[in-house]
């Protein structure tokens, strides 16, 4: 239930927007909020291995909830988040991670 | 014989002793080394507390193996685990490498996983 109101359409409507706003004024004058482009964590030199071992790691990628945060908010790369998603499951099998946080 | 890398980690029954779960592992062992495959590495995490309760169990015995062996050694395994009710859950992944035992450190860290705090980004949002 809150994950359809938080996901709803208001708040990725306006994120659009902020996006198109941004693109329209590139030449012209700096926009406030503007945000500096993050890098995926797991990319590049001296990145930490994805393992389901690692609960320490992967704790920094579950919500207060226990929910897996989407990369658009971690900018962890797809092909990283994937291997991300699947060594969460298998932390939570493994009873090393919750599968729900109450 | 086709041998490949597994990484095995089964979690045991809270209630049993941890010289119990040695045997348990040397059993374990020898199965593997039945079917012609051999364990590399045995590791014991020690009583951990569970994320959740399995089988009315709060706690568990940790144990890692890393085992080269042919598939059959894995079947056999996974067979002899499945009867065990001394082992509440098993997990074997297959590997291209091992890894050297750096994360250790970490993983005893958050040895208290019941209360996880999100740092970082994850604050952000309330998911």
């Amino acid at each position: 239930m809150s994950y359809g109101g938080h996901g709803g359409g208001g708040g990725r409507g306006g994120d659009r927007g902020e996006r198109g706003d941004r693109e329209g004024g590139a030449g012209g004058q700096r926009r406030p909020f503007f945000r500096r482009k993050k890098t995926c964590p797991f990319s590049g030199a001296g990145a930490p291995k994805i393992d389901y071992k690692d609960v320490k790691l992967l704790q920094r990628f579950i919500s207060e909830r226990g929910k897996i945060v989407p990369s658009r908010i971690t900018a962890v790369s797809t092909k990283k988040q994937r291997l991300l998603a699947n060594a969460i499951k298998r932390a939570r099998f493994m009873a090393l991670l919750p599968y729900v946080l109450e | 014989m086709d041998m490949a890398l597994y990484e095995h980690l089964l979690i045991a029954r809270q209630d049993i002793s941890a010289q119990a779960v040695d045997a348990l592992a040397t059993h374990l062992k020898t199965i593997v080394e039945g079917e012609g495959g051999k364990v590399e590495k045995q590791e014991y995490w020690g009583l951990r507390s569970l994320a959740y309760r399995i089988k009315k169990n709060r706690k568990g015995h940790y144990v890692l193996l890393n085992i080269n062996a042919p598939s059959k050694a894995v079947v056999e395994l996974e067979r002899q685990l499945k009867i065990n009710e001394d082992v509440l859950r098993f997990l074997t992944v297959k590997v291209e490498a091992f890894e050297v035992s750096s994360n250790k450190a970490r993983r005893d860290d958050a040895a208290g996983v019941a209360v996880a705090k999100p740092e970082g980004v994850a604050e952000e949002i309330a998911l």
